[in-house]
């Protein structure tokens, strides 16, 4: 049977879209329902941060990374305040790199159930987004006790956290893992199992091992295609060689490895993980000491450069920072995990449905505010 | 009480038989029209509730001030209605003008003169035809058409895309639910739709009541695939790909806005009663009662074909709040080599049945 050829149809998938995770425009090439060509259109949301964080003083930056990367802020203040305390030689107490890494981990199952929640919605199943919502909630709650933000919390700073943990923090967050831990089984249940999710997922938009590491994709996406990549494993920051988690991988459960399903996956397997780390970290964690004892009065790196990488949510989160030796950063880039992850979405969706375009996107789980930044 | 029953009531009926028969279509339409309108509402608030069960939230329950304010958020559907009929109609500048407005009536029609042969009770159908059955699956896909104009007269990406799938989707879905139909009319040896039902008074294996869906394992299946079709039909999750507002924004419906795309809105609640209507009556005895010989006045018959018919309207609505979205390419395969070859051999079984057993 031969293969109609007809026109080609452009169709303007966002800035204003249900699902484009924010304002992104793909200019979609169709024939029908086919999709042959993918152009991401980025830019809208960009602010200027690199440049802003230039006019800054090293304190002033920190607000610029949480609004890099909203869902994850935590992890963003973390790469950064670990990139300055290199490039400083700052040693913080043991206290404060057991807060960061419990904030961090928190954040990082926030960040998880947005991502699965969404995606949950791009494949058009709605309740198991208003559940993993619900559980979200219950982490900027702790967050919101903590910093007083439930959002943007620009908490970490260089040399310690802008306040200590409240009183019954650690019950608090033990409560709220006893609480989370089995409602994992309820989103497989009603989410990564069923029957028409697999459908859509499994085998959809597979993304190899060797194309996602030519395109620089890190995190979930590329544990997703088997590769067992993870900066807390690879080159430990902070506290992290102490803690004992697995790195889970996309193995095609269900389909090919590598594909949306995967990818989706590592991701619920991930928070358990999390959820092993932050139970160590609560049992270790100093009970006192004072979390701003390593704060310099005023930052002043000496002259030079440093690349620090940590793992966020998303990937493989780098910042590059020059400094003059003046209060103000020479250069500040930001290596950003998702605009590699939106870069290989032409790559791997070529050739699918319409809606699988959607549902690829989703898997990637990109955030505009840190691509544009 | 049907529209000849009010013809032959008219004083006039003899020297005016076209105004008679107007009046009487008249006084039929009108509590008909009342009825979706009530009905939607209700299901509206319905689906409001059992999807905030679902979802662990509470759903309306009546704070702020005005018509929200009421009781348990009794009055959010009367609010929403409202806010739809004040909203501003925008005809796009460069739509079709005549097709995009005659388009949600259109898609209105179709769900709504299928209600003209639903058998609500013994006594209450408006016009019992000896091609029941027939009408209702005729002019139900009539709102296909309207579909295609209002994504063709949009003169948008997104309603075409819609359109097309919509007209796709329903077209393929008419034939499973048109050979599961045939299973029943094979044993009822009518397409009246009283004739069906009264065809399932009684018992069968001597304590089940007679409803076809009981009759024999073929029934039985024949009942789940117009069910799950007739979900495809109406639109509904995991079937509503062509309005599924994570990739086609609202497909069709996508530039209506205000009373006009209320009119889509009803059309798809009006269509799911059709659906669970026919479901209902052809599946599940209609106004029978579950224990034959009791509660089977004609009141009695009202109260079971809307308890009935409101079970599987709640099913649906479980569905859509369940389930995720198919994607249009396994819509179709699901129809073509799922749905349609069963429903085939079901034919066959249910004759077989017939000449061997019944």
């Amino acid at each position: 049977m031969g293969v109609v050829q007809g026109d080609q149809m452009v169709l303007n998938i966002g800035p204003q879209h249900p699902s484009t995770h924010g304002v992104l425009r793909l200019k979609v090439a169709t024939d029908g329902e086919i999709v042959s060509d993918i152009v991401p259109v980025i830019g809208y949301l960009h602010r200027c941060f690199e440049k802003h964080c230039e006019n800054s003083t090293y304190e002033q930056v920190i607000p610029f990374t949480d609004r890099c990367d909203y869902i994850a802020s935590m992890n963003n203040n973390f790469g950064y305040v670990v990139a300055m305390e290199d490039l400083m030689e700052i040693k913080v107490p043991e206290r404060v790199e057991y807060i960061r890494v419990i904030m961090a981990e928190l954040n990082r199952i926030a960040s998880h159930l947005l991502a699965l929640g969404v995606y949950g919605l791009d494949v058009g199943a709605f309740t198991p987004f208003l559940y993993m919502f619900r559980d979200r909630e219950r982490i900027l709650d702790i967050f919101e006790l903590t910093c007083g933000a439930r959002l943007l919390y620009n908490y970490m700073w260089v040399g310690g956290v802008s306040h200590d943990l409240p009183v019954g923090f650690v019950e608090t967050v033990y409560n709220f893992l006893d609480y989370f831990e089995p409602k994992v089984q309820e989103y497989n249940d009603i989410l990564t199992y069923n029957k028409i999710f697999i459908e859509r997922t499994a085998d959809v938009g597979v993304l190899l091992p060797e194309v996602a590491i030519s395109f620089g994709v890190s995190g979930p996406n590329l544990r997703g295609s088997g590769v067992k990549w993870d900066i807390r494993k690879e080159e430990p920051y902070s506290i992290y060689e102490r803690f004992d988690f697995d790195v889970p991988i996309g193995q095609g459960l269900v389909g090919t490895t590598g594909d949306c399903w995967d990818r989706f996956h590592v991701r619920m397997l991930e928070m358990i993980e999390s959820t092993k780390i932050i139970r160590q970290a609560l049992k270790d964690i100093p009970t006192n000491g004072d979390v701003h004892q390593a704060l310099p009065k005023k930052i002043r790196p000496p002259k030079g450069s440093i690349y620090r990488r940590t793992e966020s949510p998303r990937g493989d989160l780098g910042y590059y920072i020059i400094s003059d030796g003046s209060p103000q950063p020479y250069r500040l880039k930001m290596r950003s995990p998702a605009f590699t992850a939106l870069s290989v979405l032409n790559e791997i969706s070529r050739g699918w449905m319409l809606s699988d375009v959607i549902a690829v996107l989703g898997s990637l789980d990109i955030v505009l505010g840190e691509i544009d930044r | 009480m049907t529209v000849d029953q009010l013809i032959d009531w008219f004083p006039i009926s003899a020297t005016w038989p076209g105004l008679t028969f107007l009046l009487a279509v008249l006084i039929c339409a009108v509590p008909v029209f009342l009825f979706i309108a009530v009905y939607a509402l209700v299901v509206i608030y319905g689906e409001l509730k059992i999807s905030s069960f679902m979802q662990d939230k509470v759903g309306p329950m009546g704070q702020g001030v005005g018509l929200h304010a009421w009781r348990w958020g009794l009055l959010q559907p009367i609010a929403d209605a409202l806010k739809l009929i004040l909203k501003e109609d925008i005809i796009p500048a460069a739509a079709d003008k005549k097709l995009f407005i005659l388009a949600p009536f259109i898609v209105f029609i179709g769900a709504f003169i299928a209600f003209s042969a639903l058998p609500f009770s013994q006594t209450l159908i408006i016009a019992d035809m000896n091609i029941g059955v027939f009408y209702i699956l005729a002019v139900s896909s009539l709102g296909v058409i309207g579909l295609i104009m209002a994504g063709w007269s949009s003169n948008n990406k997104w309603s075409l895309y819609g359109a097309m799938r919509s007209a796709a989707q329903i077209i393929s879905y008419e034939i499973p639910v048109a050979l599961s139909i045939i299973a029943v009319i094979m044993l009822t040896s009518t397409m009246s739709m009283q004739g069906i039902i009264q065809y399932q008074s009684g018992l069968i294996w001597g304590f089940l009541p007679n409803w076809l869906i009981f009759n024999n394992p073929f029934t039985f299946v024949a009942f789940f695939i117009f069910f799950i079709s007739g979900i495809a039909e109406c639109n509904r999750t995991p079937f509503d790909i062509p309005e599924a507002e994570s990739e086609l924004v609202a497909g069709a419906f996508t530039e209506y806005s205000g009373m006009r795309y209320a009119f889509f809105f009803l059309s798809e609640y009006a269509n799911m009663f059709v659906v669970a209507g026919v479901a209902a009556t052809a599946f599940l005895g209609g106004w029978q009662s579950p224990i034959p010989g009791l509660f089977n006045s004609p009141a009695w018959g009202l109260w079971w074909f809307m308890s009935k018919t409101m079970f599987l309207i709640f099913v649906m609505i479980w569905f859509r709040w369940t389930f995720p979205r198919l994607r249009v390419d396994q819509l179709m395969s699901v129809c073509w080599k799922g749905f349609t070859p069963i429903a085939l051999v079901n034919i066959f079984g249910v004759g077989i049945w017939y000449l061997t057993l019944g």
